[in-house]
């Protein structure tokens, strides 16, 4: 009823490859996209954009960047904070050595920086599978810290080993630094990750993309028909790594203004970004943004409904919120291993037949 | 010398720490194949535990005025941890048979989330101090006689460690219930075709490991406290078990001798040329470059792919 694509006939074939083949489709994201980009920003403030729109723009551009390498490509890494980490010293470095470099190619060169980074730690990848690798990306996790922690020189020797977002500017608007808008910095996110986004659902159909998910599939297999596996999991490191580091910039530089390695890019990051792409569906763009949203709308929800509410104390709040939500990530697995993106495709199968299933 | 000697003895015992994590994690993934996320919380939560079974201000003492004694105690904290092994089993480990690895990983990430909050919020967060009558200090013998410095607790872990091996061994090989454990291990189809009950078996092995968490819960709590840090040695137990090899209990120990050692004298001799703190992440460099020439582990199963 809602969702009959009857009558929509393609005569080319660049309409049968469109990324959103149904128009009901096509005219659904066309929509959230002018909301978000033209309705949400008059109406933002404070603390929704840092709470709950950053936040999840954030969070789902490394989610994004991780599904390429776990969900596409099939390696899984459990060193996603690490690389953020290495997004957000790089936007940090380069913006305070060369204060008149754009913004954009900021971020931009963070992500090349990270990619860097993640070919080099991807390398024992084309020797371990597995959980042997899961553990092997541990150790990226673990030394990328450390050395941010280490070494004076990737926090400018600042005595507290803090690092501080410079304010720094596009087009005459500030976004970053104490003076930004919110408005302001929502929408740069909201850009760089729409146009991720984009490219993202590009490099999936394109060869590289599905060299990945052959490698997936099975790696012998893969091999035999003529798909070097050193270039494909290599590129899926490289290109997740990219992504990955994008995100780490945008969450030092725009989100949080401040970050210490420590606290800021923990194993707990790391274990948070996989929980997004399990959640949301492996192997799917549309899952990245789902489980975002998901993981980071419930702890907040949670709060408010405990302690504003409920007039819970916050901490013993806080151990409750753990409780529920390791018993959702749980009922989440159980219900529906495929994820949120998954659900969504059994939905649209309802409302096709809807009022009438056979 | 004497000071090299010190450093591998001490590195020595930390590895049985870690041992005794990562055996755990050997028996459940031998037995079911689930990579348990969860050990290290299991370990914390026994710990919390045994800690309010058997101390002046835990819950039995606040609710019926008197605390348990410790022998006592350990088999409260031994039925609970029986009990957190028939749940896992019958709200988990029953619907999600079949399942990609990756989901029964990830949702052991759920249940230590889980059993974390519930740890809080039962028994509460701050630094609880286990006291169950082991001996703690020098060995005064040694630090008399040789100037060497050994702690009396360490020792203990290590014998302790021992003795579990041997006991989990005898189980393994002599008992009925052991033989038809490792039937499981070697392959789950015949095993369900000549009559084992997977299900039954997937209960004893999670009770086991239960069991192993509960020793490592009462060192690690002995030598500093029940606190969150205890559910994050679960970390430092993946190196070793990627060195020793995920299904090989030996691996499980050599391993962590071999990480325990390797971090204290690298710590040691070459932390201070690059800046120090390098515990953090050398177990986990150690077991990677070990990786790269046996990706399979010290003494794991060789890994055979057939397209």
């Amino acid at each position: 009823m809602f969702y009959r694509e009857a009558g929509q006939f393609k005569t080319s074939y660049s309409a049968d490859q469109a990324i959103f083949p149904i128009s009901q489709d096509k005219y659904f994201i066309l929509g959230i996209l002018a909301i978000a980009f033209f309705i949400i920003p008059f109406f933002i403030n404070d603390y929704w954009a840092n709470a709950i729109l950053i936040h999840f723009l954030v969070y789902a551009l490394a989610a994004i960047g991780l599904n390429f390498l776990t969900g596409y490509c099939g390696q899984l890494s459990l060193g996603t904070g690490g690389f953020m980490a290495v997004g957000a010293y790089t936007t940090y470095k380069l913006s305070t050595s060369f204060p008149e470099l754009n913004l954009i190619f900021i971020v931009l060169l963070s992500g090349g920086a990270t990619a860097l980074v993640g070919i080099f730690f991807g390398i024992p990848s084309l020797r371990i599978k597995g959980f042997y690798l899961a553990v092997a990306t541990l150790a990226s996790q673990f030394f990328l810290v450390w050395v941010f922690n280490k070494f004076g020189w990737f926090f400018n020797y600042s005595p507290t080993g803090m690092i501080v977002a410079p304010p720094r500017e596009i087009f005459g608007y500030q976004i970053t630094g104490p003076e930004a808008t919110p408005a302001v910095r929502y929408l740069f996110c909201l850009s760089i990750v729409t146009i991720s986004a984009l490219a993202a659902k590009n490099i999936i159909r394109g060869r590289i993309g599905r060299n990945w998910m052959a490698i997936r599939d099975m790696d012998i297999a893969a091999e035999l028909i003529g798909i070097r596996p050193l270039e494909a999991k290599l590129s899926a490191f490289a290109v997740s790594s990219f992504y990955i580091g994008m995100a780490g910039s945008l969450y030092f530089a725009v989100w949080l203004g401040t970050a210490e390695p420590t606290e800021a890019f923990d194993i707990l990051q790391s274990f948070f970004v996989l929980f997004i792409i399990i959640i949301g569906g492996l192997g799917s763009i549309l899952g990245s943004f789902l489980g975002a949203a998901f993981m980071v709308i419930t702890p907040i929800m949670l709060k408010v409904l405990m302690v504003d509410n409920l007039n819970f104390d916050p901490s013993s709040a806080k151990h409750i919120e753990l409780m529920i939500l390791g018993a959702l990530i749980i009922f989440f697995l159980i219900a529906e291993p495929h994820g949120l993106a998954k659900l969504w495709t059994i939905i649209k199968e309802k409302l096709r037949r809807w009022p009438f299933p056979y | 010398m004497l000071f090299f000697l010190e450093t591998v003895v001490s590195g020595l015992m930390a590895g049985v720490m870690y041992s005794l994590v990562a055996l755990g994690f050997v028996l459940i993934f031998k037995a079911s194949g689930v990579f348990n996320f969860a050990q290290g919380v299991f370990a914390l939560f026994a710990g919390l535990a045994l800690y309010d079974f058997i101390s002046e201000d835990g819950w039995v003492n606040h609710l019926f005025g008197f605390s348990l004694p410790i022998w006592l105690g350990i088999i409260a904290t031994m039925g609970v941890m029986i009990i957190v092994a028939w749940l896992v089993e019958r709200l988990v480990l029953r619907h999600l048979v079949n399942q990609e690895p990756i989901i029964l990983f990830m949702s052991t990430i759920g249940l230590a989330y889980f059993m974390e909050g519930l740890g809080d919020t039962l028994f509460g967060s701050d630094v609880k101090p286990l006291d169950i009558g082991l001996p703690s200090g020098a060995v005064d013998f040694l630090l008399d006689n040789f100037d060497f410095y050994v702690e009396k607790l360490e020792i203990v872990a290590a014998i302790v460690a021992a003795g579990l091996v041997i006991i989990l061994a005898i189980f393994f090989q002599k008992t009925r219930i052991g033989r038809a454990l490792r039937a499981v291990a070697d392959d789950h189809q015949a095993a369900l075709s000549v009559g084992i009950s997977l299900r039954t078996i997937w209960i004893i092995v999670w009770s086991v490991s239960g069991f192993v968490a509960l020793v490592a819960g009462i060192m690690w709590g002995s030598k500093s406290g029940i606190q969150f840090s205890l559910s994050l040695i679960a970390l430092k137990a993946l190196p070793v078990l990627i060195l020793g090899g995920f299904t090989s209990v030996p691996g499980a120990i050599i391993g962590g001798l071999i990480i325990g050692v390797g971090e204290k004298v690298a710590e040691i001799y070459a932390g201070p040329y690059i800046g120090g703190a390098i515990e953090n992440w050398f177990a986990y460099m150690l077991a990677l470059i070990f990786l790269l020439v046996r990706p399979q582990g010290l003494f794991g199963e060789k890994i055979i792919e057939r397209v």
